[in-house]
């Protein structure tokens, strides 16, 4: 994937770009505001990542605007130290698509980033979801596994809906609890690690090849071959 | 650099003005005093003028009224007795006060005089009479005289009048009067205008001294009591509550930046540790990988801490209150119990809910949800296996209220008064792990709803209560 990175901060910039690179992506970086409209203006990428306070004179909010103006819908994750909830709903009606919080873990940042770019790509009407030999069907609320029908609570069948649309991604712990639980503040117990595992006891125990893993320092992943 | 020296031209600025020696118009004490100087100075020139203005007028008044009298007398002893009556009648007055004040002079129309005690005819007399004020000379003296000259039947004319020395004279004595007393108002006025200004300075200087004090730093300064009841009591009084509520808050933000100091360098230090531990005896990559992993959680405790303390602040500020919603709490809550009944049925605990429906309110979902999971998580980290949690929310009348009860160790009777201020830790709690910043975000939360959050006893464990009403009247201040 060709992602932007628009951020001031050398060390966090060049932080964010090693990783991102490491994980296979191709990475472009500005470091103000003006440089990072005129290459998110003029090139394609498939994500961008944008501070919200940048020197140059556009900063994060305006260059989300002055794109989104321009009927450019290239998914953005804000990377901001603006944490009060005030300062998430602008970036959100700005036009972002994911507002992360300074300091992040990069793992929290890769996933984002990841999900975002995929969810741009099955924006379709799906019925049906099927990972391996789990299938899901989003009509009938049904749950198959080789054949085999497994019964789930409703917030089951949810927490397993998001991470089948995001198969083969990771996704963490607090992308479940916005996605799912709707939650926007981390809790200070497991819950997430309890809910999963529950899952896991009925989608994955009586089954040879396991389809949920945890990725280590990061979250969950949905595949069907191993990690 | 430009930024730092535009600033430093300013304060110098400022420090200049602040010398520049203060004119005398601005200070109160001054247009105080004048204010009262002026005053006292109209209102006894007004009574000065009056008295001035009515004595004379009523002394004129007088004059006029005996002269018409007299000439109207006079008049009718002619009618009834002809002429030689009237020479009479005039010889007569003369005799009974040859030194009077009072004027005859009695004149054929040729202008010859017939009887009187004027030696001439005054000058400037027209033939058809009226009133006049002449000068004239009698015995020598001379003087100014009021004068009525009627013209009788037979032509003759008969002038009254009265001599205006008197009145003169008084008009005199007035004005000097009026002038020496204006000379004392006025210093009268400045000596009041002085008293008052010191007594104001000395009213003030209470305050002045108090308040300079508490600008220095000593903020154990207050503004003593005259005990009068007056207003500058009133106003000393305003003051030291203004203090003390300031003292209270500096105290509470020296608390917090105690705490803050304290409770972050704890895992700050940890974290510092270990990495320097680890850069110094790590022997193999995964040793340090190990040490770096932990000091980074240690952070991300630190930023948990940062972060929730932002949240309260965040909360008492009352800015979110423009994003409040009308909301049904009910499939809220239902939600949470979903989330961590999972939780208490893992650790042995039962989670026992009893969700009325529908819970309308003005609220903010976020942060009640954030509230209600705060106290829901202290349940459970303090309820031993096997207890039961009870997690209830009802509306009765206008209030909602979501009761959750543990039967942990509870909180004393004396900590509960303190267990919503940032950082507050029972003892009871020190073992486990928490920022003391829990109960204080309901309690803001509770607050920013114009609700409550109460805590009581619920033999054995502690029952967490938020009341909320359902649609906050926002506070007066």
């Amino acid at each position: 994937m060709r992602i932007l990175v628009v951020e001031d901060d050398k060390d966090v910039a060049g932080f964010v770009v090693k990783g991102l690179r490491e994980a296979g992506h191709t990475v472009e970086h500005a470091d103000n505001g003006r440089d990072g409209l005129f290459l998110a203006a003029s090139e394609n990428f498939d994500a961008i990542i944008l501070d919200r306070m940048l020197p140059g004179g556009i900063d994060g909010l305006r260059l989300l605007e002055t794109l989104r103006a321009q009927d450019n819908a290239t998914p953005v994750v804000f990377l901001s130290a603006l944490s009060q909830v005030d300062d998430r709903v602008k970036g959100l009606k700005a036009g972002g698509d994911d507002y992360l919080t300074k300091p992040f873990a990069f793992a929290e940042l890769l996933a984002r980033v990841e999900a975002l770019t995929r969810r741009g790509k099955t924006d379709g009407p799906t019925t049906r979801l099927a990972v391996g030999d789990l299938e899901i069907d989003l009509l009938s609320r049904g749950v198959k596994r080789a054949g085999q029908k497994i019964d789930l609570q409703p917030r089951e069948f949810r927490l397993l809906e998001y991470l089948m649309r995001h198969a083969g991604q990771v996704v963490t712990r607090t992308m479940l609890l916005e996605g799912v639980w709707d939650y926007h503040f981390d809790p200070q117990t497991n819950v997430i690690d309890v809910h999963v595992s529950r899952l896991r006891q009925k989608i994955d125990k009586p089954f040879e090849l396991p389809l949920l893993h945890t990725v280590r320092n990061a979250g969950y992943m949905l595949r069907a071959e191993d990690v | 650099m430009s930024l730092p020296q535009r600033a430093t031209i300013t304060v110098t600025r400022q420090r200049r003005a602040k010398k520049r020696p203060k004119p005398l118009i601005r200070s109160a004490g001054i247009r105080l005093a004048l204010v009262y100087a002026t005053v006292f100075g109209v209102s006894a020139f007004a009574l000065a003028f009056s008295l001035w203005y009515s004595t004379l007028g009523l002394l004129e008044r007088q004059v006029d009224l005996t002269i018409r009298n007299d000439s109207a007398a006079l008049a009718d002893r002619y009618a009834s007795g002809g002429l030689p009556a009237l020479v009479t009648a005039i010889e007569n007055r003369l005799a009974i006060s040859p030194k009077g004040d009072a004027i005859y002079l009695l004149q054929d129309s040729q202008g010859k005089m017939i009887v009187g005690n004027l030696d001439f005819r005054p000058a400037g007399i027209s033939p058809a009479g009226g009133w006049y004020v002449l000068p004239f000379t009698r015995q020598g003296a001379s003087s100014t005289a009021l004068l009525y000259a009627g013209v009788l039947s037979n032509g003759d004319q008969l002038i009254v009048g009265r001599d205006d020395r008197a009145r003169e004279q008084l008009r005199g004595i007035l004005q000097q009067g009026l002038l020496s007393a204006m000379g004392l108002m006025a210093l009268l006025g400045l000596v009041g205008a002085i008293v008052i200004r010191t007594l104001f300075r000395r009213m003030i200087q209470d305050i002045a001294a108090t308040t300079r004090a508490i600008s220095r730093g000593d903020l154990t300064r207050r503004v003593p009591k005259t005990g009068d009841g007056d207003e500058f009591d009133e106003l000393a009084e305003i003051i030291n509550d203004m203090l003390d509520r300031i003292t209270r808050l500096m105290d509470g933000v020296r608390e917090v930046s105690n705490s803050i100091a304290h409770d972050l360098r704890t895992p700050i230090t940890r974290a510092r540790t270990r990495l320097e531990d680890a850069a110094i005896h790590a022997n193999s990559a995964e040793d340090l990988r190990a040490a770096i992993e932990t000091a980074t959680a240690d952070l991300d405790g630190v930023v948990a801490v940062f972060q929730a303390l932002l949240r309260i602040a965040e909360i008492e500020a009352g800015a979110r209150r423009a994003a409040f919603a009308m909301l049904d709490l009910s499939p809220l809550l239902l939600d949470i119990e979903d989330l961590y009944h999972a939780v208490a049925e893992d650790r042995g605990i039962l989670l026992r809910a009893e969700i009325s429906s529908p819970l309308p309110l003005l609220g903010d979902r976020e942060l009640i949800q954030q509230a209600v999971t705060n106290l829901l998580e202290n349940a459970l980290k303090f309820s031993p296996p096997g207890a039961a949690i009870m997690f209830r929310a009802a509306l009765t009348g206008t209030t909602i209220d979501i009761t959750i009860a543990d039967n942990g160790p509870g909180i004393s009777e004396e900590d509960r008064i303190r267990a919503t201020e940032r950082f507050f830790r029972a003892e009871s709690a020190r073992s486990t792990t928490g920022s003391g910043l829990g109960l204080a975000l309901v309690s803001a939360v509770a607050h920013l709803h114009n609700g409550v959050l109460s805590l009581s006893d619920n033999r054995p464990g502690l029952r967490a209560m938020i009341l909320l009403p359902q649609t906050p009247e926002l506070p007066a201040e």
